[in-house]
């Protein structure tokens, strides 16, 4: 292994073998952060458009012609149609693109290697595959936005008939098809990397890294990789039935149907059998967004806190669990199908079960901090606040789980409120949290802390000013997907309060902003890092500042410790490195 | 024009931001200070404001609640939903203080141990009592929460008595108008079929079954009787609608190809519910809560609960089906 990487780093590489075709797994994950950087850009752009016309119903915008054109916004107003396709591709990109190819594409090509002490990913070249599909599918994504009848406008969950059918909604014609073709590639991608991820971790560990000497970040891209590969494939099917449904006229999911005053041939399909289909991944998704966030910050806590993890263990067992229960909850979303009711019962009970990993997890990090050292990086407040995101929203899940509860709220605002805080906000923050932690590994520079912690508080502030409300709209029975609210006279006491949403949401906005400079100006022209700047235990620490391939100069470190030894009784520094043998007075404690 | 002057305005807000970027790296390579590291009064600071950010946070919560409380749904106008209402508050109850508990911890814990470089923290790694305690407690709160839960749920599922006396509706959605159909004297829907959907028979219902010659259709409102059992049945001839009513707090969903029920008891006349919420311009809604297209927001119906006498005296009032063909 050390001798090819010795001809490797003499070799001179092509610009397009270095930059663009890149196989070394950090080149890859720059690749992955900025095309999801970007994609989650476009995501979030789309939301503050569509928020425009929730707030102030019906008034002319012109910038929204301006960046939409005549065809969506004719006279500054958003059509219904495309209001609809906004959001369907909005959540597409945010659930897929920003946060699972962005997270897990970014974070598991960094610090696998690194962390466990390996060269590379097991194979440079699947990787590099499952980069340029993901760029593919991500192309295809926003070509879709402009061809004729507009992008998919069934929202992201893409319901049949409502997706299958062109005389249901412009959106399902070739919109549809494309986004079906974007999501397909999308999966090869995810599953070519996962496959990568979860060969590394089991046989490219340096010595001394047994598993129980993993960082959590390791662990939960491992358990995040094993749920990618057990149910994207599902997910690849239900688009598959439905690409035939739709153009060979099989009835996979259709029947009985009269639509534009014609009745068409299908007999015998169940839209609900895609529903199961569809969540059976879609509900692990949720966690496949989660848990790379929640091992990003376990490390960051740590770190800063200087403190180890509490429970190790137990947050390792709380991952599992919580993957595994992930599986066998989908039905929570399909309460009011008309599902026996029996199997609702059983749903139920399966998905409140979730709670108690999770309130572990939550304790486990409470009693990190308590009696720790805080120091408050950028990457230590979006950590933290992803505790307070992981609180908020997942308590409301309490709620929507129990069938009973779910009749009333099912498909409302509470709903969007709900699965933005506890998924989209503890995943977005989770994100921020890396890039801040580890911008220093991945471009050799620092970024700037007092826009770092600008970029926290207007951000933190805003996206609960855009999303706690939401909870309160909800529970005024007021359901998501809506255009306008102002067809009812029931729901007009919310147009003040849909007013505050949207500022907030345009601030939001802009706090992305502070980060965006940031990071491009860090990038560029930030000060130097130097090799260890967090005085961190983990690996990747001990590799030059400069990228070179194959990570190590020389020999690649062993380790002799697990990687949570800060502040250690008897020890002379606060942080003791994985590297560092134990001293004849430290007792093994079977890490 | 001001598209012009807003991209010039942000064009030099950027610049300013990275001129200051600029003066701030070269001012703290000037007074030797390193570019990773967080002054004491830096985390002092961070501290203090997370202190002060939760309560703010609490009260931002609270602030919504009593500005906008008032305009949540009023009580339940059905009977089962009142017991939805009832386990809505337990799980309420369980839900704010451990909000509370863990918020205010939160931020108690950042502002107290805020970095001092002349302590170091304290080396707690684990403790199996702790963590079974916070395993069991969150088990066994779960667990009472799961038995309640599941045995409103079932009884608001259960169906209603055979030999009880009850209403047949049918709920017939599409894109994007509701049409309600009634049983008629006999208390039997007639048989349909989408293929005899046509412009005048809008449900495909077939006139050669008896059973729906005083089948009623109606739009735009449909009729229920206080106290009495209503059984709906909901339908649709295109994509996926969902029948969502929520001061009955009722909801299915309208999927093709399939019948879906629900049924449930009025409580409250319009009338009734008129005077609690002291609004004289209340009305139940049925509206459409599963994404249809375009006017999928205004896909609506006006509910009118009403004394069994006033209902009776409205239903006779509606055309049979075969006389309107
Ligand atoms: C500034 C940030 C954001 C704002 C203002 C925002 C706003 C919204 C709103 C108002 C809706 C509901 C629209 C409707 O139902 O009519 C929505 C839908 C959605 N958002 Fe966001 N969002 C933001 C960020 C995110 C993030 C980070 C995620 C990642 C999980 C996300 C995922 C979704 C999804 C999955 C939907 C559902 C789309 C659908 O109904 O098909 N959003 N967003
Ligand atoms: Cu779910
Ligand atoms: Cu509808």
């Amino acid at each position: 292994m050390s001798t090819t990487h010795e001809e490797h780093s003499h070799h001179e590489q092509s610009f397009i073998t270095k930059y663009v075709f890149s196989q070394d797994h950090k080149m890859i994950a720059k690749q992955f952060l900025i095309t999801g950087f970007l994609m989650g850009f476009i995501g979030m752009m789309m939301s503050v458009l569509f928020r425009l016309q929730l707030g102030w119903p019906g008034e002319s915008f012109p910038i929204l012609t301006f960046l939409l054109g005549e065809n969506w916004a004719p006279d500054g107003v958003l059509t219904p149609d495309k209001y609809l396709a906004l959001v369907t591709i909005h959540g597409t990109i945010m659930v897929f693109f920003l946060l699972t190819a962005g997270l897990s594409g970014t974070f598991s090509n960094l610090l696998i290697p690194l962390q466990l002490g390996a060269r590379d990913m097991a194979s440079g070249f699947l990787n590099m595959l499952s980069y340029w599909f993901f760029f593919l599918s991500s192309i295809i994504m926003l070509i879709s936005l402009g061809v004729e009848g507009g992008p998919a406008s069934a929202g992201w969950t893409i319901y049949p008939p409502l997706s299958a059918l062109p005389q249901a909604i412009p959106g399902s014609g070739l919109g549809m098809t494309l986004w079906l073709v974007s999501m397909a590639i999308f999966i090869v991608s995810s599953l070519l990397g996962s496959l990568n991820y979860i060969v590394t971790i089991l046989n490219l560990r340096t010595k001394g890294m047994k598993m129980t000497r993993m960082p959590l970040t390791i662990w939960a891209f491992l358990i995040t990789a094993i749920l990618g590969v057990l149910t994207f494939p599902v997910l690849l099917s239900a688009a598959l039935l439905l690409i035939f449904d739709r153009s060979f006229e099989t009835s996979f999911y259709l029947s009985d149907i009269v639509v534009a005053g014609t009745a068409l041939d299908f007999n015998g399909g169940s839209p609900i059998l895609f529903e199961h289909l569809f969540w059976f991944l879609g509900h692990p998704e949720v966690y496949i967004v989660l848990l790379p966030s929640l091992g990003l910050t376990s490390e960051i806590i740590s770190v800063n806190a200087r403190k180890p993890i509490f429970g190790y263990r137990a947050m390792i067992g709380s991952m599992l669990t919580i993957a595994f229960i992930s599986i066998i909850v989908w039905g929570h979303h399909m309460f009011v199908t008309g599902m026996n009711p029996f199997l609702g019962a059983v749903f139920t009970f399966t998905t409140l079960l979730v709670a108690i990993p999770s309130a572990v997890k939550v304790f486990n990090y409470l009693t990190t901090l308590w009696k720790g050292n805080i120091r408050f990086t950028p990457a230590m407040l979006f950590a933290v606040g992803l505790i307070s995101t992981f609180i908020s929203g997942g308590l409301t899940g309490l709620i929507l789980g129990d069938s009973a509860l779910d009749i009333n709220v099912h498909d409302t605002y509470f709903v969007v409120g709900h699965f933005h805080i506890v998924m989209g906000l503890s995943a977005v923050f989770g994100m921020y949290a890396g890039a801040y932690h580890w911008f220093p590994k991945l471009f050799g520079r620092m970024m700037n802390h007092n826009l770092g912690k600008a970029h926290f508080w207007l951000t933190i502030t805003s996206v609960y000013g855009v999303f706690l409300p939401m909870h309160f709209i909800g529970l005024a029975g007021v359901p998501r997907r809506y255009y306008s609210n102002s067809a009812f006279p029931l729901f007009d006491s919310f147009i003040d309060l849909n007013e505050i949403v949207s500022a907030f949401a345009i601030l939001a906005a802009f706090a992305q902003v502070l980060f965006f400079i940031n990071f491009v100006y860090s990038a560029l022209r930030g000060p130097k890092a130097t090799q260890n700047p967090w005085d961190s235990n983990t690996l990747e620490w001990t590799t030059p500042v400069e990228h070179i391939h194959g990570n190590w100069p020389g020999e690649i470190p062993a380790v002799h410790r697990w990687p949570y030894d800060y502040s250690k009784p008897g020890a002379a520094s606060d942080f003791i490195p994985q590297t560092v043998p134990l001293s004849e007075y430290e007792k093994d404690e079977g890490h | 024009m001001i598209t012009f002057l807003i991209f010039l305005a942000i064009l030099l807000a950027v610049t300013a931001i990275v001129q200051m970027l600029s003066i701030y790296d070269l001012t703290s390579v000037i007074k030797g200070r390193k570019a990773f590291e967080v002054t004491e009064k830096e985390n002092k600071t961070q501290a203090f404001l997370w202190l002060i950010f939760v309560p703010s946070y609490f009260i931002f919560i609270l602030w919504q609640y009593l500005v906008w409380g008032k305009y949540m749904l009023p009580e339940s106008a059905s009977v089962h939903g009142e017991k939805i209402d009832g386990l809505f508050a337990t799980t309420w109850s369980i839900i704010i203080p451990v909000f509370i508990i863990t918020h205010s911890l939160l931020a108690y814990f950042c502002f107290k141990y805020v970095y001092n470089k002349d302590r170091k923290a304290s080396f707690f790694a684990h403790n199996n009592k702790l963590e079974l305690a916070w395993t069991v407690i969150p088990s066994l709160t779960l667990a009472t929460l799961i038995l309640y839960g599941l045995k409103t749920w079932n009884s608001v599922m259960s169906p209603i008595p055979d030999e009880a006396d009850k209403v047949t509706i049918e709920l017939f959605a599409r894109q994007f108008d509701w049409t309600a159909r009634y049983a008629g004297e006999d208390e039997k829907l007639g048989r349909s079929h989408f293929r005899l959907i046509k412009g005048f028979n809008a449900l495909g219902v077939d006139s050669s079954d008896a059973n729906a010659h005083d089948d009623i259709l109606v739009k735009g409102e449909f009729h229920l009787p206080v106290n009495k059992p209503v059984e709906f049945v909901f339908r649709s001839q295109d994509v996926i609608h969902s029948a969502y009513m929520p001061h009955f707090r009722a909801q299915m969903n309208c999927v093709p190809g399939m019948a879906t029920l629900f049924n449930f008891i009025p409580r409250y006349t319009t009338a009734e519910m008129k005077q609690k919420t002291n609004n004289e311009n209340f009305d139940y809604i049925l509206l459409c809560n599963k994404i249809c297209g375009a006017a999928h927001y205004n896909m609506q119906m006006k509910i009118i609960v009403e004394s069994e006498e006033d209902y009776n005296k409205w239903l006779s009032s509606q055309k049979r089906f075969l006389a309107s063909n």
